[in-house]
Order: structure tokens, then sequence, then C-alpha cells
């Protein structure tokens, strides 16, 4: 080889070598951060099919049109142009729904300019979830790859919080996610017990200030339900009724107070939830639904009684160090006996892909599979006023579901596949970006 | 008066004995996960005076030793948590950041219920450890699950001496951000530590420099007699460290920092070393491998706070891929319910083999504290720490049914009542309001900076979240 011929190939070796770590560059950009979903028409063959509302199918298809489910069943003829997905010896559900997290509200926990869940100020039904969700949070991809396709995202703090919104996992702004923007509005119980070790309040001052903050509540609706009445006679009349001053608050809560919104009230203790049932009857326009309910298997016939469903999870330790280490565990099932509805609320944020694990434990500890499943799918639909699309497989409903090579409530098995609005979503989000480049790092050690 | 006095002694030592008896038992036909030789179905395994003394097929038991049948069970070796805070009374001396002279050893409480509900979960020993405050902090307390026996009886026989290190945003909070006192920075962190192994240095040399001086004076060869080394019980237990007595678990998250204290220690000569939580210890994983350190991490917690936002699930895999021998905690008396059900995500995030995962919660552990030739597996001469579970212990639809400590039954869930409390306490308001169902402010109530949080503030005492 010459000088020339050997400086030539050189250069040819680099040049060659530099086009592959380009294409490889750009393919693993590509997989990282541009990877979209794909979206059109599919048809999953052969699976085992959890309707939820419709028993189970064994050997079905599943056909999505776009956005929707078109027909599901065992007879199905695949029209052409439908991409197969094979699911022999896996199973489809519908996509699992927290009813009560702060999703797309926080980013990082400590970090306090990445917390949107709490405004200030007391009363706040004008505040909105919906306006500040985060869509490119961290957190949505790490949730949605375990098969939980939608959310109740929450404000928490004051006692009117705010808004709560229903939102598909999946989209690129506020308003390609939200199922229903205002879903709930978010009622923090004052409770009537001392807050712990550090309370030092006296019990009579404990029971001054709830009957205060009481009187502040039965007030705030009852301004609300005026100024409504106001409104709706001028809208009715404006020609002879006087136009109301604007008022944000008030007009935020007109669709509770005639019952178009329902009011998710956080409760937990025995006591406090009694008096909620007692309260929720002063307002029989109103929709209420209750939410944490620790002490629930306490008073379960009650709220049976009442109508009230519930939002409750299973991962924490006994409210009372006197109560059986399995309460927990059978809060769920305890009031499904009793015949109240319940729905799986994690209450969390970055982890609210263990929603699945919080109604395995329901299952396992007196609610049964079955119940669970609905639990965390229908239940929550039609608690929110969306189980025409979501909470079930069957032809018309959006396309929220997802496969799995096993029982999805059991830790070991896997997610293969997740469909939000029709949308097959990428398996990608940052835990699994970091595991495929970190499994073999393939640099020396330092 | 006589019998009275019998009676009452009698009484006191029943008292106190209560947990060191030390229990036998015979559990047949059950399908042993020994973790040290794979599963043994339809197997016998009997427990004498707390030791395993016999594993096979058709044992029969000795007279006087008690038989449970555990055909279509599984029995698995007790659960050990590497990180607990449970039972603790105070859990953080923030004062200083360094406090090696404190230790957990006099901050046990024996009828703490979480011990209870712990043993539910299959778990009979745990790590309970000083908080993560200060960049070197207290001493840990290997405790076995003896619930209800006296301080002394939870103590783990014969555990390494093991001691709390902190990295990161928790000490440079409590210190440089609260008290302008240095760690400020991850910088300053690293030569706090170097400082005071420096001085422990210094110090184990003055001493025996001063004692090979008064043996002078004493012989004769010495004029005056030496100054003495003033007694420093925190730079005794640095020197400890060096000599490695003290086995050194490090809350840690960044990879940087784990790189970092991976230096320090091989510049000093410390080995035999676990990094815990260790969210970005996947980055590092064939740096832990090189210098044989262990890991101990959560199986899915991330993103509660900034040095924890680049983590992922998979973490326990990638590690145990890499090698790294790696355990899963709790550092949380919720977790701690169910550490079976959290080596279970290691398979869902990563495919680790289920005995893999099952290593994770017990000889992986115990192999860190110092107590694998006691504990961690089902073996001749082991103790007798042992769960019987209805079902694969990985699955979310096992239960535990009875927990053995040292062959004596803690939990049964066929006796298992409401109220499993030992001590009734009647100042206790049995009413007390919950916290939120929900994480209130966003926050998760970091258990390794309990009893810190409230105080850490430089304007004064400050009670967060209130």
């Amino acid at each position: 080889m010459t000088k020339d011929t050997e400086i030539i190939m050189t250069y040819l070796k680099s040049t060659i070598s530099a086009c592959l770590l380009v294409l490889f560059l750009g393919m693993s950009a590509e997989a990282q951060i541009t990877e979209k979903a794909e979206f059109g028409k599919f048809a999953i063959t052969n699976a085992t099919v959890h309707t939820i509302t419709s028993g189970v199918v064994e050997n079905g298809t599943v056909l999505i049109d776009g956005e929707k489910i078109t027909d599901v069943g065992t007879d199905i003829n695949i029209p052409s142009g439908y991409k197969q997905i094979d699911g022999t010896g896996k199973h489809v559900y519908p996509g699992f729904i927290d009813s009560g997290t702060q999703l797309g509200l926080q980013e990082i926990g400590a970090v306090a300019v990445t917390n949107d869940q709490a405004e200030l100020g007391d009363f706040n039904p004008h505040v909105r979830a919906f306006t500040a969700i985060n869509p490119s949070s961290a957190s949505i991809p790490v949730t949605r790859v375990n098969g939980v396709t939608n959310a109740i995202s929450m404000p928490v703090s004051g006692r009117l919080a705010g808004k709560a919104t229903l939102i598909d996992l999946y989209g690129y702004s506020p308003d390609s996610m939200a199922v229903r923007p205002n879903a709930a509005i978010h009622l923090n119980w004052p409770t009537s017990k001392k807050g712990g070790w550090w309370d030092d309040r006296s019990d009579k001052k404990v029971k001054k200030e709830y009957q205060a903050d009481l009187k502040e509540l039965n007030d705030f609706i009852s301004r609300a339900k005026f100024y409504d009445k106001m409104l709706t006679d001028f809208e009715n009349n404006p020609n002879n009724k006087e136009q109301p001053d604007m008022d944000k608050k008030m007009q935020a809560m007109r669709e509770v107070v005639k019952g178009e919104v329902p009011v998710i009230i956080s409760v937990d203790a025995k006591k406090d939830i009694l008096d909620v049932i007692e309260w929720t009857k002063n307002y029989p326009d109103m929709q209420f639904i209750l939410a944490g309910v620790r002490d629930g298997w306490r008073v379960a016939d009650e709220i049976a009684e009442a109508g009230l469903p519930c939002l409750v999870s299973t991962l924490y330790t006994p409210e009372r160090d006197y109560d059986n280490y399995q309460r927990p565990y059978q809060n769920p099932g305890n009031l499904h006996a009793a015949g109240v509805k319940v729905a799986i609320a994690t209450g969390g944020v970055e982890n609210v892909r263990n929603a699945p694990y919080h109604a395995g434990f329901a299952a396992n500890y007196g609610l049964g599979q079955e119940e669970a499943l609905k639990a965390i799918t229908i239940n929550a639909a039609e608690i929110f006023g969306v189980d025409d699309k979501l909470g079930s497989i069957e032809p018309g409903k959006q396309a929220n579901l997802f496969i799995a090579d096993g029982d999805p409530f059991e830790p070991m098995n896997h997610i293969t596949d997740v469909f939000i609005g029709g949308n097959k979503i990428p398996m990608v989000s940052r835990h699994i970006q970091l595991y495929q480049q970190y499994l073999d790092r393939g640099a020396k050690t330092n | 008066m006589k019998k009275l006095l019998i009676t009452i002694l009698v009484f006191c030592f029943s008292l106190t004995g209560y947990a060191q008896d030390k229990g036998s038992i015979l559990i047949k036909d059950g399908t042993l996960i020994t973790i040290a030789n794979g599963n043994m179905p339809n197997t016998d395994l009997l427990i004498e005076d707390g030791i395993i003394t016999e594993i096979g097929e058709d044992i029969s038991a000795p007279r006087g030793i008690e038989t449970v049948d555990a055909s279509g069970k599984y029995v698995m070796p007790g659960i050990i948590d590497a990180h607990s805070h449970i039972a603790g009374v105070d859990i953080n001396e923030w004062t200083n950041p360094v406090t090696a002279e404190v230790s957990m050893e006099e901050s046990i409480n024996p009828n703490d219920i979480n011990i209870y509900w712990a043993l539910a979960g299959g778990v009979t020993s745990i790590h309970l450890m000083h908080g993560s405050a200060n960049v070197i902090g207290g001493q840990n307390e290997t405790l076995k699950l003896r619930y209800g026996a006296d301080m002394d009886e939870m103590r783990f026989e014969g555990a390494p001496r093991t001691i709390k290190f902190a990295l990161g945003e928790n000490p440079t909070r409590v210190h440089g951000q609260g008290f302008d006192v240095q760690p400020r920075t991850r910088m300053g962190v690293e030569q706090v530590i170097r400082d005071h192994f420096d001085a422990a240095i210094d110090y184990k040399r003055n001493h025996q420099e001063y004692l090979d001086a008064k043996q002078d004076y004493e012989n004769g060869n010495r004029s005056t007699p030496p100054v003495p080394v003033a007694k420093n019980e925190r730079l005794e237990v640095l020197v400890d460290i060096l000599e490695g007595e003290v086995l050194v678990h490090t809350h840690s998250y960044r990879a940087d920092e784990i790189t970092m204290l991976m230096r320090v220690f091989n510049d000093y000569g410390i080995e035999n070393y676990t990094f815990q939580h260790a969210n970005e210890a996947f980055k590092v994983a064939p740096e832990l491998k090189k210098n044989g350190a262990y890991t101990s991490v959560f199986a899915d917690w991330w993103a509660y706070k900034f040095e924890v936002y680049y983590s992922t699930a998979y973490n326990a895999s990638i590690l145990n891929e890499n090698g790294v021998k790696n355990s899963i905690n709790s550092d949380s008396g919720e977790l701690i319910r169910h550490l079976n059900h959290e080596a279970a995500k290691t398979v869902h995030y990563g495919n680790t083999s289920k005995q893999d995962a099952l290593k994770m919660i017990t000889l992986n552990p115990a192999v860190q504290l110092g107590i694998d030739e006691d504990v961690g597996s089902i073996e001749v001469g082991k103790h007798g720490d042992v769960a019987i579970w209805d079902g694969h212990p990985l699955s979310i639809y096992s239960k535990t049914l009875k927990t053995f400590v040292d062959g004596k039954k803690y939990f049964d869930r066929a006796e298992d009542a409401d109220d499993m409390r030992l001590n009734v306490d009647a100042e206790q308001d049995f009413d007390e309001a919950s916290g939120r169902w929900y994480n209130e402010n966003g926050r998760h109530s970091e258990t390794c900076l309990q009893g810190a949080e409230i105080r850490f503030s430089k304007n004064g005492m400050k009670l967060q979240g209130n």
C-alpha cells in the first residue's frame, strides 16, 4: 500500500465511521425523543379480552379505527388496512383509571416551583387543575406504560381546593388530554379531630373551630346558590332583573350547586364521615363523592345507605395502632360488601403507576378480582360521568386499552402495548430509556 | 409471704425470659425456598431451640415438638429489611454534621405496633438506622423482630456494628442551608468526611505516641510524664471504621457522590460498604462492582426531590445484571409490610429472575449487614427465622400465614386478633385525625429526616407542614 492510498483509506475509514456514528446517533435520538404514537386502524387478534361490562371473550378480536373501538368479539372479519397485533396468550384490558392523583401538577416533590397543586386561599372553586397540567411531565409516560391510561388530577389545598380534571395520559396540551376538563371540585372536609401529638388545642377549641369551619363552608355554598339564582333569573329575564356583579368564585360554583359537577369530599375519620353523610342531605341537588375514607369499613352501611361512591386506596398503614394490620387492604372489599361503589385513587403523583397494585391488594383482601377490575375501570368512569367514553372495551368507546402478558395486578407480569384515544403509544419512559442506556453501559470503568 | 415473693419473682423472670425463648417447630411438606439451594418441594424443616437442625423428607417430630402442616404452602427465610426506622424512638441527632458517637442502640421501642405489622409481612430482621441529617450520622442497630421483648433482647446478637453516612441534599440542606455550617455543597460533604478521617488517624497516632511515651516514662527512659490525649468518642468510632470494625451504610442518590465516596474509601482503605437508596447507582454499576460495593435500593421511589429525578425503577435489575449485590429495602412503615411485593417489581422492571428477586430481601441484605452466617437462607445451622406463605411469596395474591423468629411464632394469621398492641397508652387520643389520604403539598415525608425536618430552620424551631 502506497502512502497515498493509506491516507485515502484512513480518510475513508474515518468518513465511514463518522457516517455510521451519525446514523447511530440519529437512530438513538429518534428512539428516545421523537418517537411518535401510531394512529390508524388496528386489529388485536386471538387475545383474551376482559371487556369488564360484557364478560371475558376468549380468542377475541378488538378492532380500533381512529380514536374508537369499533368491534369486539370472536367471529370478526378483519377488513383490509388494519394493522394486526397478535394477542395469542395475551390479555386485553380497558385502560386503568386512577380516580385521585396530582399527576401533571407536580414534577419534583421537594422543589416548590414545580408544585402547582396547592393555590393560596381557602376557597378556590375557580382554580382549575386543567389549567396547570404539564403534558410533558416525566411522570406521565412512566405511568401509562404500566397500563394506567387515565387519571383524575386535582388541586389539594385549603377548604375548596379547586376543580379536578380527568385526563388521558397522552397528548400535547391540556386541551388534547382532557376527557372532562372540570370533572369534579375538591373539598377538604374540616376535621373534628385533633391533628396529632403536636396539636395542643383544647377539646373545646377543636370543636369550636370545627363548627366555625363548617359555618364558613355552608355560608359559601348559600351565597353560591343565591348567586346562581340571581344570575339564572337575570338570564331568563334580562329586561326586568338586575345583573349581579361579576364574581368568578360564584360563577365557578354554579355547575357545582346545580349538581352538574360532583364534589369530591376528602374525609377519613369515622365521626367526620358520619357528619359528611348528614351534611350532604342539606344539598339534595348536588352530587357528592367521598375520597380517602380510611375509616370507611367502620361505617360502610351508613355510606351505602347514603348512596355515596368512595375513592379509596390500600397501600397505607392502619389509621390507629389498634386497628388490625389488614384494614387498609380490606377497606375497599368491606365497602363493596355493604353496597358502596368503590374506585381506586392512589393520591399519588410519580407512582400513580402503582394503581394496579392498590387494586390487586383490594382484590386479594375481599374485593375479589372482578370487582377490583371494575374499581379501576368502569366504576371510575361512571362516578365521573364518562362511562360513555371510558372504562370498558365496547364498540363506540374511546380506544383506551392495554395488552398484558398476564394478570396486570400481578407485579411479575408485563404490559406490552398501550392505546390511548386510539394512539398506540411508544412504550418509552424515562425509566425505560435509562434502563436501555445503562443495562450494559459499554464504557470502561474509571 | 414467701410463696408470694416466689410468684412475683417467677412472674418477673417469665416476663424478661419471654423473648429469649427460642422455639422448636417441625414444618412439614412445604415448598422450601431455601435461597441457598433452590426450591425444595414437599420438604420438612426442623427447628430446634431456635436453630435449623434438619431439612429433608419424612422427618418425625422429636418428643414435645409441635408440627405445622405446610403442604401446598411455601416456606421462605424471614425477610430482612436493610433500611428501616420502625421501632426507632429518636432518629436524627441533627446537631452537628458529624455525630459518630451516638447510636440507635438505646433508641429502640420493642412495643412499636409497626413491628407486628412487619412480622405480618414475613419480616424477621431489620436494620434500624440513624437518620440522614448529617454527613456522618449515628451508629445503627440490627434487630430481630422479637415483638414485645425488652430493648436488649431485640438486638441481633453478634451482628457487626454499622454506621450511617449521608451525602447530597439532606446534610447540605440541614447544615449548610439551615445553619450556615459546612457542608453547603457536595464539595463540602467530601471534605467533611476527609477532615474527620484525618483527625481520627491523628487521634490514633497521638494516642499511641502517648502510650509509648508513658511506657518510656514508666521504664525510666523519659524524665517527664507525657500529657495524655483527651478521650474523644467521636474519633474513636471513626478509628473503628478505618479499622474495618464498623460497616458503613451511606444514604446517597447521585452517581457522582457515589463515586466520590468510593474514591475517599479507597484512599482510606475502607471496604465492605453499602450504598443506601442509591437511585443513580445503575449509572456506575461497573464501578460499584469493581470496588465490591453493595447497594440497597427502593423498588420504585423517585421524583420526590431533585436528586432522585433522573431515576429508574430498573435500578435493581441493572445492578443485578452487572454483578452488584443489591437488596430492596423499605425505609418505610408501609413498604415493610409487603417487601415481597416490592421485590416482585424487579421482575416487572427488567426481568430479574424470581430467585434473584427473593435474594434481594433475604440473603443479600444479610450479607450487607454481616449476618449472613446466621440468617438469609434456609440451611442447617442457621437461625429458625422463617415465614410460611399460602402461595409464592412474589405473587400479589400471597399472604403470610405464620412468621417465626428463632423458631418461636410471633405472627399467626389464624390467631390474629384486631388489636395486637402490647403497650396500651392511656394518654393516646384514639381518634386523632389522620393526615390527608393524598400527599399533602405534594411532599413525601422522608422517614430518613424524621426529627430533623421540624427543627432545621436557623430562624428557630419550626414544624413543617403545620
